[in-house]
């Protein structure tokens, strides 16, 4: 009601008058999310910084190369996760689509041993996007909150993988019982990068470029800022949040095949709590939890920064345990910035209109 | 409203019989030791649910509730490790919780942060800091003299000591929710924050308490839980945030707040720990158990979504609006606060 009367407050200022502010208010924002993605930067500098004075051969050749390895399939994972989060949905599945799909690319390799490695590449991004369509159509058509629709998903999905386990009597897949070609497509790098992170690189700059300049790109923004607007301004609302829910289960999807193909081992339990780190690292990315703003670039930055800090603590002599504690925690700090800078944002912003309407 | 209220709990009760009809056919069902192990099977998973009831009314959400139960759980394994007696560690596990959930309380009232984000966050935190005080230590040894009020039914019934207290805890959230001021005002907060603020309703110190008596029964919870596995560990009742949830929203409790009863969430309650103890009887493992919680809290959100009365439709756009205000917990002074609720 109360933003009703400040629309028609608007309405009566003059055209260019609104302009202004328009513009103001895009610049301020863009400040504030380029100031967050600097700042992951600096903390990367600095946790980076701290660890290689523990120990030099954190920043080695090698070291550098097992950051971003770490940090490779969880940044795939953040990326789908922020398409969601932007259009102000969640999807808490997707330690057990992961390790769904980590798991069928084990079975195939049992059925057959000689399957081309694309196909199982492919069969698991198929599988991942089946999984995402379920949780997008529960969300899209049937209305549900996506929490709950993810949280009862999360149970489903992770059951569907015991329960194949239990029936097929395979509690575990190992590296031998695997083509070498599916595990060098893991652990294998071009030029000194790891392939994982150069295919996290090639999905990000699709996903950025998309995000930013396609029309369906940025209504994804239009509905996390408001739906009802969204809707009302012609946008189909549900069959963009639909799409957004099956790309991001697709590139789980692909998350879980590359996992078994890094680690060459695989049960019923892979990415069993993952979704805890995947949404602090949005979050932590600068991805506003209530929609509408945040970028993929940023997502992954976050994703770099948690999985960094994992890295870190051992060396600086915190216990492996701490690990959940500080996602958990880092998720916290990011978002009591994010609302510590909004109020700052909006104080100028009111401050900036005072000044103008004098 | 009210014909759709009982229209629901009476698809619940049929649920009821309908479990209870199958769990006849299982042998050894309805032996008084099996009715107590059913009962108290869900009793933290009823704590839990009671806790989040009155929060979800209110239109905001706890997802930490099991990790505190987690924590609680460690600590009183660490300090019982530590040699202190058991009569010291209830108050001080009491008050640990209530701090958890005070932590909860300020980020989300104090701060205005979105309390889903919140409670995600401190989900995976407590449950870390969990692990941070017993690794993977399990301890066990717990007094025997106080064991029995989790594992045993009073003498000549089939009542477990710690159902009584479930059910206390039951009443009392009972007579808070639909007995007392606060209670209807939990529902006006549900229906619309910022109404309820202009009502004069004291919206921050109900929602601030509210995450206080969740804390604090995530520790009661945590106590009976570990004197009924007589073992403390970190990862105890991880995940179990889910049951309850489900709990509350298949007791026809709505997610945006604002609607929903006790005996709703109580049913709920007795038809899933039937249905656990039914599948348990017939062998079902662990796993697919899961997958039917899962599936009944999707259906108890998606079933009254299908089945909306038809006259919601006649008119969308005014019932957009209220969606939207509900959602946007729409808040003049706080311009930036959104809710969970969308998400």
């Amino acid at each position: 009601m109360v933003s009703r009367g400040t629309d028609s407050f608007r309405a009566c200022g003059g055209v260019v008058h609104r302009r202004e502010r328009a513009v103001i208010r895009a610049s301020s924002r863009e400040s504030a999310f380029a100031g967050r993605e600097l700042g992951i930067v600096v903390a990367l500098v600095a946790v980076v910084g701290a660890a290689t004075i523990a120990r030099p051969s954190f920043l080695s050749g090698q070291g550098l190369h097992d950051l971003f390895l770490n940090a490779s399939i969880i940044g795939l994972l953040a990326i789908g996760q922020a398409l969601l989060v932007i259009t102000r949905n969640i999807d808490l599945s997707v330690g057990s689509v992961m390790g769904l799909t980590a798991y069928l690319s084990g079975q195939l390799f049992l059925a057959d041993k000689d399957l081309p490695v694309i196909v199982v590449v492919l069969a698991g991004i198929g599988l991942g996007a089946v999984c995402g369509a379920i949780n997008g159509a529960l969300v899209a058509i049937a209305k549900v909150p996506a929490l709950v629709v993810t949280l009862g998903t999360l149970y489903v999905f992770r059951g569907i993988d015991y329960a194949w386990a239990s029936a097929t009597d395979t509690t575990q897949i190992n590296a031998y019982q695997m083509p070498a070609g599916f595990l060098e497509l893991g652990s294998g790098s071009i030029l000194g990068i790891p392939n994982l992170t150069l295919i996290v690189l090639v999905v990000l700059a699709i996903a950025a470029y998309a995000l930013h300049n396609f029309r369906a790109g940025r209504e994804l923004y239009a509905i996390g800022s408001n739906p009802d607007a969204a809707r009302l301004a012609g946008i189909p609302t549900g069959r963009r949040v639909f799409s957004a829910f099956v790309i991001s289960g697709a590139l789980v999807g692909l998350g879980g095949v590359l996992h078994a193909a890094y680690f060459g081992t695989i049960n019923a339990s892979v990415g069993t709590g993952r979704e805890l780190a995947v949404v602090a690292a949005v979050v932590v990315g600068g991805v506003a939890i209530f929609g509408g703003s945040g970028t993929v670039v940023g997502a992954v930055l976050g994703a770099l920064l948690l999985t960094t800090i994992t890295s870190a603590l051992p060396i600086l002599g915190v216990p492996a345990f701490w690990q959940r504690a500080v996602d958990g925690a880092a998720l916290l700090v990011a978002i009591s910035l994010d609302r510590a800078v909004m109020v700052r944002l909006a104080e100028r912003l009111r401050a900036e209109r005072a000044v103008r309407r004098e | 409203m009210l014909d759709r209220f009982l229209r629901w709990e009476t698809a619940l009760l049929v649920l009821c019989v309908v479990v209870l009809a199958f769990g006849a056919s299982s042998d050894g069902f309805a032996e008084a030791s099996n009715v107590s192990f059913l009962l108290l099977d869900y009793s933290e998973v009823a704590l839990l649910a009671f806790a989040l009831l009155p929060i979800v009314l209110t239109g905001e959400i706890d997802l930490s509730v099991a990790s505190m139960l987690g924590f609680c759980s460690a600590l009183t394994g660490t300090l019982w490790d530590g040699g202190m007696s058991f009569e010291t560690i209830v108050p001080i596990v009491v008050v640990a919780g209530v701090l958890l959930g005070s932590v909860n309380a300020v980020l989300i009232v104090r701060f205005g942060l979105p309390s889903l984000a919140v409670t995600i966050g401190t989900l995976g935190l407590y449950r870390g800091l969990a692990y941070v005080l017993l690794g993977d230590r399990a301890v066990t040894g717990f007094p025997e003299n106080y064991r029995p009020l989790a594992t045993d039914s009073i003498p000549g019934t089939f009542l477990p000591y710690a159902t009584i207290i479930v059910l206390v805890v039951g009443i009392a959230i009972t007579v808070l929710v639909h007995y007392t001021t606060v209670g209807r005002s939990l529902y006006a907060i549900g229906l619309g924050a910022q109404t309820a603020r202009f009502s004069g309703i004291r919206v921050d110190r109900i929602k601030f308490t509210l995450y206080l008596v969740s804390g604090a029964l995530a520790a009661l919870a945590s106590l009976i839980y570990t004197l009924r596995y007589n073992s403390a560990r970190a990862d105890n009742a991880n995940g179990v945030e889910l049951v309850a949830v489900a709990a509350v929203l298949l007791g026809g409790v709505s997610i945006f707040g604002g609607r929903g009863t006790v005996l709703g969430v109580a049913t709920a309650l007795l038809a899933m720990a039937s249905l656990r103890n039914v599948l348990f009887l017939d062998d079902v493992s662990n796993e697919i158990q899961n997958v039917i919680t899962g599936l009944l809290l999707i259906l108890s959100v998606l079933v009254p979504v299908v089945f909306k009365p038809r006259r919601t439709k006649d008119v969308p756009l005014e019932s957009s609006t209220v969606d939207t205000e509900r959602r946007s917990g729409a808040d003049p002074d706080r311009g930036v606060r959104r809710d969970h609720q969308g998400v």
